[in-house]
C-alpha cells in the first residue's frame, strides 16, 4: 500500500495525514508561537531532498552513496560564484549547476554500475573527497576554508525571497514538488523497472531490463535533487563554507534515509525531519553530552526499527487498521 | 632527489600505510564473516591508543601491562558492539546494520571527548624516542615497531585463516554462511570472533602508534576512512590485498607531498591517494570481469 | 475517570502558579547569548570559551549580579557547522530574546550570522581570527576580541629579522586558520624583508607531517613557520626532532597551550612564538594595565576548572563577555545602547588579549604590542624580552 497520487484518492487515511501535514507547514511561519521554528524547517526541508535522492539510490539500486553531498556542495558552490561573483542569474545559475551535478552523476555512474560489485560507496567516496579538497583549495574562486558571503537572494520578478518566511515558502514549494514528483516517476515506466530491479535484479534482467541504464538514471536524478537542494541552501544562508560538504555531513545524510526507510519516499522527509529536530532541540538540553546522547538514540532506533522509522510505523498503522476491519467485518 | 631523501618519504609512507593496514584488515575480517560494514572500526585504533595512555598516566601501570588491557577492553568492546548492537537487531538489513556501527561510532567519540579528554594525549614511546640513521634517512625506533607490529600481525593471520581450524572456520563464513552452517559452523560465534579480532586489531594499531603521532577523540574518523581505501581495494574480502592496499595509500601519500608540482602536492594528498586507488580498483575490475566473459 | 481530570487540572494550574510567585520582587534578568564549537573541527576553540563563560556567569552572579540583574547566559554548541550556527542564533534572537551575543568560536560560523544579527540590529562580539569578520559589511553591529593574524605575523616578522632569518619557508594547515595565517605571512613578508622560498600544508587533523618537513629540510631555509594550533603542532615539532633537523622553528600564536609542551615532550623546546601576555602575566611589571585582568581571568579560570590551564582562547570569551557586562552595566537592556557603548566607551581598555580601542571605524580595537615572543626552555613558557 503506497502513498502515490493517485492512491491519495483511494486511501482516506493518506489525504488526512497529507492535509494535516500542510496545514502544520503553512501555520508555522505565520504563528507567533510557532514562527520561531521556521529557520530549523526550513533547513529540514532543503536536506530532505538531499535524502529524497538518497532514498531512492540507496533503495532501488541496493548499493550504498557515501558522497550525496558532493552534489550538494557543487550546487552549492557553482550557485554562489555564479550568482556573486559573476552576477549571473540565480534561477539560471541554478540550473547550470543541475545539470553540471548530473553530468558528473552520469560521467561516474555510468562506468560504475556497469561493474559487477559494490563499487559505489568507493566511487562516491572519492567523489565528495575530491570535491571537497577542491573546495578548500580553490580559494579565489571558492573563499577556501572561511567561505564567501554576500550570495544574493532569490526574486521572482517583485517578490524577493528575502526573509525567513518567504525562503520557507520556497524552500518547500520545491521540497514539496520533488517528493511530488518522485511519486510520479516511481508510478511511471521507469518506476515500473526500478521497482522490478528492486525486487529481484536477476528476474528484472530475464525481461529484458538493462539493470545499469536504470540505475544510473537514478543517480542523476539523486544528484540533481541535491544540487538544487544545495543552490536553494545558499540563497537561504546567503554564505556558503566547505564545512556541510564533507565525508562526515554525507554519513548523517545516509543516516537520515536509513532511519526514515530506505524506498521509500515520505520515509526521506520523516528521518530528515526526525533526525533534525533530534539534534537541534531535544540534544541542546544535553549540553555537551549531545553527542553522545545522539550516537545512543541512532543505535537504539536501528536495533527496534531496522526497516526505518517512517516505514515501521506505515507498517504498523496498516496492521491496526486490517484488524480493525477484520474486527467489524462480519464472519 | 637524492636516495636518503626518497627513503625518508618512503618511510613516512611506510609508517601511516602500516596503521591503514591494520584498520584496512579490521574492515575485511567483519565483512567478510558477516557483511557488514563496521564503520566504528576507526574508533577501536582510537580507543587502544587513548585507553593505553589513560592506564598509564591516571593509573600508574607500566606501558606493558597498559597495552595488553588496551587490547583487550577494545576487543571486547567489539564483541559487545556485535552482541548489543548487531546480535539485538534481528530483521535488520545490511545497511541498517551500518548505520548501527555509525551511531556507535558517534557514541564511542563522544564518551572519548567527554569523559576522558578532547585534548590529544601522547602515550610514552616504548623504546626511547632517538632516531636512527639509516642510508641517510632517520627512523624513529617507534617507527620501527609500527611497522613491525603491522607484518607480524599480517603474518599471524595468514598462518591462523590458512593453518588453524578456527580460521579456516572463519574463511568457511566469509565464503558462505549457509554451506558454513550445514558443516556445523555456528554463524554467530563467528560473527563475535570477527568483531573481537577486527576491534583488537584495530586497537594494536592505537597502541603503536599513539607514541608516534598522539592520538585524540578524533583520530578514529580519518584512520577510519583510510582504512575502508584499503579494505574496499580488496574487495572487502582479500585480507592480503587490504593490507598492501593499505601500504599503498600511505606510501601514495607521502609521494604525493613528495612530488610538490601541480596537483600532487600536499593540499591534494588524500584525494590524490583515493583517485589512484580508484583508478586501479576500475582497472582491475574491468579486467576481472572481461576475463569472466572470455571465459 | 472525573476526578482524575480534576486532579489533573489542580495539579497543571498549581504548576504554572509556581513560576510566578516568586516574580514580583526580582529585577529581571539580563540575557545574553553565547554560541560556541564546543564539538567539532573547532572544539579546541569552543570548550575553553564555554567554559570560561560559564564561570564568569557563576562568578558575577555570586557578587549579586549586574546592578541588581541576574546574568543569564545561554550557551549552545553550533557543532562547528555554519547553518546551526545560523539556527542558533536566529534562536538566541527569536526564542530566547538576547540582549547581546558573543561568539562564533571560528571565521565561517561568523561572517555566516553577521547578516542576521545586522537585521535583527542584536550586538554581536566575535571570538573568531578573521579580521574580514570587521572589515567587510555589514559591520555595524559586530565586534570581535582576538588579536588579527597580521598583528602576530609582524611580531613573528620583527623576531626573525633581528636573527637574520630572511630565507624562510612556512608550514600552514590547510583549515581557515591556516589559511588565514599563510595569507598574513605572504602580505607582511616584503615589509620585514622576508624572502619565503617553501610553501608546505598539511590537514591540521593528520598525525605525520614528515613529508613535508623533509621537503622543506632540504630547501635550505634558515628557519621556517608553522601555522596551526597545538595538535598539529606538536606533531610537527615532534617530526621535526625526529628527522634530526637544526632549522629553527617558529610557531603561530595557537600553540600558546600546555598540550603542545605535554605532547612534544622535549622536541618543544626552542621552538619560538608569539602569545599573548596571558603566558607570563605573573612575569609581568606591576604597571603593566593588563597584568589585573590577566592574573584575576587565570585565578578565577584555574580555580573553576582544576587542572586546567587557562589559554587564549579562553581569553576571547572572557573579553567579549566583559564588554557585554561593562555595558550593561552602564546602559541596562537596551541592544542600541549596548552597541553604542561598546563603539565608544571600550578605550584604554585593559583585556587579555591587549588594550583595547574600539573606534567606529575598528571594531576590533587592537593594534601592534599585543603579543610578546615566548620560547620555550626546559618545558616551560619564558619571555623573550626584545628591547
Amino acid at each position: 500500500m503506497r502513498f502515490g497520487v493517485r492512491a491519495l484518492y483511494q486511501n482516506k487515511w493518506a489525504i488526512l495525514a497529507f492535509a494535516a501535514m500542510l496545514a502544520l507547514l503553512i501555520v508555522v511561519p505565520l504563528s507567533p508561537v510557532l514562527d520561531k521554528y521556521t529557520m530549523l524547517l526550513t533547513f529540514i526541508a532543503i536536506n530532505a531532498m538531499v535524502t529524497l535522492g538518497l532514498c531512492l539510490l540507496m533503495g532501488y539500486t541496493g548499493q550504498v552513496s557515501l558522497g550525496q553531498t558532493a552534489f550538494y556542495g557543487i550546487g552549492a558552490y557553482i550557485s554562489a560564484i555564479l550568482s556573486k561573483t559573476y552576477g549571473v542569474n540565480p534561477w539560471l545559475a541554478m540550473l547550470i549547476a543541475a545539470a553540471a551535478a548530473g553530468l558528473f552523476a552520469y560521467l561516474i555512474g555510468f562506468p560504475i554500475f556497469r561493474l559487477r560489485g559494490n563499487y559505489l560507496a568507493m566511487a562516491t567516496l572519492g567523489l565528495v573527497l575530491v570535491v571537497y579538497t577542491l573546495f578548500r583549495e580553490l580559494g579565489s574562486l571558492t573563499g577556501g576554508p572561511d567561505g564567501m558571503s554576500g550570495i544574493p537572494h532569490l526574486s521572482i520578478g517583485g517578490l524577493h525571497f528575502n526573509t525567513p518566511a518567504t525562503r520557507y515558502f520556497l524552500v518547500w514549494s520545491f521540497c514539496l514538488a520533488a517528493l511530488v514528483l518522485s511519486q510520479n516517476i516511481i508510478r511511471s515506466r521507469t518506476g515500473r523497472a526500478l521497482r522490478a530491479i528492486h525486487g529481484s535484479e536477476a528476474a528484472a534482467q530475464s525481461v529484458g531490463i538493462d539493470l545499469s541504464r536504470y540505475k544510473v538514471k537514478i543517480f542523476v536524478l539523486s544528484a540533481v535533487y541535491a544540487s538544487i537542494a544545495g543552490s536553494l541552501f545558499v540563497h537561504t544562508l546567503r554564505f556558503v563554507n566547505p564545512q556541510p560538504f564533507g565525508f562526515l555531513a554525507s554519513v548523517m545524510i545516509v543516516t537520515m534515509a536509513v532511519v526514515g526507510g530506505l524506498a521509500s519516499i515520505w520515509g526521506a522527509l520523516f528521518g530528515t525531519a526526525v533526525v533534525r529536530i533530534l539534534s537541534n532541540e531535544v540534544l541542546l538540553r544535553f549540553g555537551s553530552l549531545d553527542i553522545i546522547v545522539y550516537g545512543l538514540i541512532l543505535m537504539v532506533v536501528m536495533i527496534f526499527v531496522p526497516q526505518g522509522l517512517f516505514v515501521g510505523l506505515r507498517d504498523t498503522f496498516q496492521r491496526w487498521r486490517l484488524k480493525r476491519a477484520r474486527q467489524e467485518a462480519p464472519t | 632527489m637524492e636516495t636518503g631523501q626518497f627513503l625518508q618519504y618512503l618511510v613516512t609512507g611506510v609508517t601511516m600505510g602500516s596503521i591503514y593496514a591494520l584498520v584496512g584488515l579490521g574492515f575485511t575480517i567483519i565483512f567478510s564473516v558477516t557483511g557488514i560494514i563496521n564503520f566504528a572500526q576507526g574508533e577501536f585504533v582510537m580507543l587502544g591508543g587513548m585507553l593505553s595512555f589513560i592506564l598509564f598516566d591516571s593509573f600508574g601501570l607500566p606501558m606493558g601491562l597498559t597495552v595488553v588491557l588496551s587490547i583487550a577492553a577494545a576487543a571486547l568492546l567489539g564483541i559487545l558492539l556485535y552482541l548489543l548492537g548487531i546480535r539485538s537487531a534481528r530483521k535488520a538489513s545490511p545497511v541498517s546494520l551500518i548505520v548501527i556501527t555509525i551511531g556507535a561510532s558517534i557514541f564511542v567519540r563522544g564518551v572519548a571527548a567527554e569523559i576522558w579528554t578532547k585534548d590529544p594525549v601522547r602515550p610514552p614511546y616504548f623504546t626511547g624516542s632517538e632516531s636512527l640513521s639509516w642510508a641517510g634517512a632517520y627512523i624513529q625506533p617507534q617507527v620501527l615497531w609500527i611497522i613491525g607490529t603491522a607484518l607480524v600481525a599480517m603474518i599471524v593471520l595468514h598462518v591462523f585463516f590458512s593453518y588453524t581450524t578456527l580460521g579456516k572456520a572463519l574463511r568457511a563464513c566469509a565464503i558462505s554462511r549457509q554451506a558454513a552452517g550445514l558443516v556445523g559452523i555456528d554463524a554467530r560465534a563467528m560473527a563475535l570472533i570477527a568483531f573481537g579480532l577486527a576491534a583488537g586489531l584495530g586497537a594494536i594499531g592505537g597502541v603503536v602508534m599513539a607514541p608516534h603521532t598522539t592520538v585524540s577523540y578524533e583520530s578514529g574518523v580519518m584512520l577510519g576512512l583510510k582504512g575502508f581505501v584499503a579494505a574496499a581495494i580488496g574487495g572487502f574480502k582479500s585480507h592480503t590485498t587490504a593490507f598492501f592496499g593499505g601500504l599503498l595509500v600511505g606510501i601514495i601519500e607521502a609521494l604525493t607531498v613528495a612530488i610538490n608540482w601541480g596537483p600532487f602536492r600536499s593540499e591534494y594528498a588524500d584525494a590524490v591517494a583515493l583517485i589512484a586507488l580508484l583508478v586501479i580498483l576500475v582497472i582491475r575490475s574491468r579486467s576481472l570481469s572481461a576475463g569472466e566473459r572470455a571465459s | 475517570m472525573r476526578k482524575w481530570f480534576s486532579l489533573l487540572l489542580v495539579v497543571v494550574i498549581l504548576a504554572a502558579a509556581i513560576p510566578l510567585m516568586g516574580c514580583g520582587s526580582e529585577k529581571e534578568a539580563y540575557k545574553v547569548g553565547a554560541i560556541f564549537a564546543q564539538t567539532g573541527t573547532n572544539s579546541s576553540l569552543g570548550t575553553p570559551e564555554a567554559q570560561t563563560v560559564e564561570m564568569m556567569v557563576q562568578r558575577i552572579n555570586d557578587a549579586g549580579g549586574i546592578d541588581g540583574h541576574k546574568l543569564e547566559v545561554i550557551v549552545y554548541d553550533t557543532k562547528s557547522l555554519s547553518d546551526e550556527c545560523v539556527i542558533l542564533t536566529n534562536r538566541l534572537i527569536d526564542q530566547d530574546g538576547v540582549l547581546a551575543i558573543i561568539g562564533p568560536s571560528s571565521t565561517g560560523e561568523s561572517l555566516a550570522i553577521k547578516g542576521i544579527v545586522d537585521a535583527a540590529e542584536v550586538p554581536l562580539v566575535s571570538c573568531a581570527a578573521g579580521a574580514q569578520i570587521v572589515t567587510e559589511a555589514p559591520t555595524k553591529w559586530v565586534f570581535k576580541t582576538p588579536q588579527s593574524d597580521v598583528l602576530a605575523v609582524q611580531e613573528m616578522y620583527k623576531y626573525m629579522k633581528s636573527k637574520g632569518w630572511t630565507q624562510i619557508a612556512i608550514l600552514t594547515d590547510s583549515g581557515g586558520y591556516g589559511k588565514g595565517g599563510k595569507a598574513a605571512l605572504e602580505s607582511e613578508a616584503a615589509t620585514y624583508g622576508m624572502n619565503i622560498i617553501a610553501k608546505e600544508t598539511f590537514d591540521p587533523a593528520g598525525t605525520d607531517m614528515t613529508a613535508q618537513l623533509t621537503n622543506i629540510k632540504n630547501t635550505g631555509a634558515q628557519a621556517f613557520v608553522c601555522w596551526t594550533t597545538s595538535q598539529g603542532a606538536a606533531v610537527v615539532a615532534k617530526n621535526r626532532a625526529d628527522l634530526n633537523m637544526t632549522m629553527p622553528l617558529v610557531c603561530s600564536h595557537g600553540v600558546a597551550n600546555t598540550t603542545f609542551i605535554t605532547n612534544s615532550g622535549a622536541a618543544a623546546n626552542g621552538v619560538v612564538f608569539p602569545a599573548g601576555k596571558l603566558l607570563v602575566a605573573d612575569q609581568l611589571d606591576d604597571t603593566d594595565p593588563q597584568k589585573d585582568v590577566l592574573l584575576t581571568y587565570k585565578e578565577d579560570f584555574e580555580e573553576a576548572y582544576p587542572g586546567k590551564t587557562a589559554d587564549t582562547f579562553g581569553g576571547h570569551a572572557y573579553d567579549a563577555l566583559n564588554m557585554v557586562v561593562e555595558a550593561l552595566d552602564e546602559v541596562g537592556a537596551d541592544k542600541a545602547k549596548i552597541r553604542d557603548y561598546i563603539e565608544s566607551e571600550i578605550t584604554d581598555w585593559a583585556g587579555t588579549g591587549g588594550i583595547f580601542n574600539i573606534t567606529p571605524t575598528d571594531h576590533m580595537g587592537l593594534t601592534e604590542g599585543c603579543f610578546i615572543m615566548v620560547e620555550v626552555v626546559n618545558g616551560e613558557w619564558t619571555w623573550l624580552k626584545t628591547s
